[in-house]
């Protein structure tokens, strides 16, 4: 399942287009700017894309592992 | 003499401990100095990739930025996120093709892809250029960290002199080895120091984080978000990419590809290294809590906030642990660079021009030369003035410069031809030097644009340059070998 890698794009989205919309200070999201606490989120969300990708990427199985 | 001194003191020998004990048991040939015999596993690997990027610009730069910035700052998190997202796809191919050829620096992967000694020598060029202020930097910075927390014992001066001989004698013995086993250190105390301090000075000044923000915003509102003009959405989304791009591109981060063992390192890392970057988010929370604590700063010297709430909340011995904590974010990426920069001049510069050049002859050099290198950043730290801060801007997007002739070499067709990648990149580096030195933006080069066109990175412009100058060598290139064929 290959078709998975077009998730990476989502990161570069998320975080260099995120800032046009989000903008902001209030309302604070656990604590946090609205802005800072988007881009974090963007950070757990990309750990989570890559991990998604690794997983899937026929190039990580181990040679001969069943697919 | 206060409690401080002797904690730095304990964590410089450790460090220096650690690093002559790295090379036990391994005989120090060229491949084993520079790129560690290409043995290095997942965690060494995250270590050093994560070692040499939290350095003590990070540290320092990073509370810095909140302190004196705000909003602005986050960029540094999102660059440092997306720069493992494209690792995942460029360092396994890199690493393949370095692997198969015995290479052992960066512009030796120029050199060969593009089958051109001078390619080399132009890369390995531009990779001291960015390498020496990047250097400069973390001897500054430790000079700085030492002075500040032994509460002026220790003078900068005399710190940095100390902080040079001690990486200078472990990348000397143990090359990256030393490297590796000190960043082992040096990543354990960070995260211990950074997440106290980023959890307990909000706590401790404002009640908790929301309470420190709401104070912030109520003292100073838009500060904790992006300002309308300058700093603005599309200088925060054109930085980001450009940063993106070009940390990759320096030459001792490049370096550490090599050191892996096995190309799945590099995708299991990219799952990790994202969720190691919320580090970050405890370095800002620590210069946040500092805005309102010790206002006042300005210029170079929001770089001390850090310090400056440090020494106001904890007692001398805590000082201490962060300023260790400081030293070795100093020490673990001034060895990487020390060992690229050395390996490039011998390996890059010297061998080519020299005829009878072999590897031992060559590794020797790279060894002899490690201790000079480390004098001219001495040197160039203590007389080098204010000068250096724009040598590193210059730095940074120099490198960048490198990127497009990488990426294209990873195509199965390289539309860029050899010529084509060295117009590219003295193009790009012409237009660097001439924007950066010159204090161009391109609000003041072209007043008629929109405004946010206007707070684009200028590097965008170089980059751009860069790609049209190597797309236009090349097709003329192909073109004349075509009509020149009969």
């Amino acid at each position: 399942m290959k078709s998975l890698q077009w998730l990476a794009a989502l990161p570069f989205l998320g975080m260099m287009a995120g800032p046009f919309f989000l903008n902001r200070v209030e309302p604070l999201v656990l604590g946090m700017p609205l802005l800072l606490a988007w881009l974090v989120g963007c950070t757990v969300a990309t750990s989570a894309i890559m991990a998604l990708i690794y997983l899937t990427d026929p190039a990580n199985r181990e040679p001969g592992e069943e697919p | 003499m206060n409690a401080a001194l002797p904690i730095i003191a304990l964590a410089v020998l450790v460090a220096l401990g650690l690093g002559l004990r790295a090379r036990s048991g391994h005989d120090m040939d060229m491949e084993q100095w520079s790129v560690g015999k290409r043995g290095f596993g997942t965690l060494l690997v995250f270590l050093l990739m994560a070692g040499e990027i939290y350095t003590t610009f990070t540290f320092l730069g990073g509370s810095g930025w909140a302190y004196g910035k705000g909003g602005p700052t986050y960029y540094i998190l999102c660059y440092l996120t997306l720069i493992y997202v494209i690792s995942y796809w460029i360092l396994p191919p890199a690493w393949r093709f370095a692997k198969e050829r015995n290479l052992f620096s960066q512009p030796d992967y120029f050199a060969a892809r593009y089958d051109s000694k001078s390619l080399g020598i132009l890369v390995a060029l531009v990779g001291i250029v960015a390498l020496v202020p990047y250097m400069v930097l973390q001897l500054k910075g430790l000079g700085i960290i030492v002075a500040t927390a032994s509460y002026g014992a220790i003078s900068p001066t005399l710190a940095i002199w100390i902080g040079a001989a001690v990486l200078t004698v472990y990348v000397m013995v143990s090359g990256v080895r030393g490297s590796a086993w000190t960043a082992v250190l040096k990543d354990f105390m960070i995260l211990f120091v950074v997440l106290f301090l980023g959890i307990y000075l909000p706590y401790h000044y404002y009640g908790g984080i929301g309470a420190m923000f709401t104070a912030i915003d109520g003292a100073k509102p838009g500060f904790l978000a992006l300002p309308d003009r300058g700093q603005s959405a599309t200088w925060f989304a054109s930085t980001t990419l450009l940063t993106a791009l070009g940390g990759w591109m320096f030459p001792h981060i490049f370096a550490s590809i090599y050191t892996a063992s096995d190309e799945r390192t590099f995708r299991r890392n990219a799952v990790f290294l994202p969720l190691y970057q919320l580090m970050l988010l405890f370095v800002f929370f620590a210069g946040f809590a500092a805005v309102l604590q010790v206002p006042g700063l300005t210029g170079p010297d929001v770089d001390l906030s850090l310090f400056k709430i440090a020494l106001q909340t904890f007692p001398p011995w805590f000082v201490g642990v962060i300023g260790a904590t400081g030293v070795l974010t100093a020490l673990v990426p001034g060895s990487m660079i020390l060992i690229a920069g050395s390996t490039l001049i011998a390996q890059n510069l010297y061998r080519p021009l020299a005829r009878n050049a072999t590897d031992a002859t060559t590794g020797r050099l790279a060894k002899g030369i490690a201790p000079l290198l480390a004098l001219a950043c001495v040197g160039f730290t203590l007389y080098g003035g204010e000068t250096i801060v724009q040598l590193l801007l210059i730095g940074y997007a120099v490198v960048t410069q490198l990127f497009p002739a990488f990426f294209f070499s990873l195509l199965p067709n390289n539309p860029l031809t050899r010529a084509g990648a060295m117009a590219g990149i003295l193009a790009g580096v012409a237009a660097v030097a001439v924007t950066v030195v010159g204090g161009y933006t391109l609000a003041k080069l072209f007043p008629d644009l929109p405004g946010p066109v206007q707070d684009l990175n200028i590097g965008v412009v170089a980059l751009a340059l860069n790609l049209a100058v190597a797309f236009a060598v090349s097709l003329a290139g192909r073109g004349a070998r075509r009509t020149a064929m009969p």
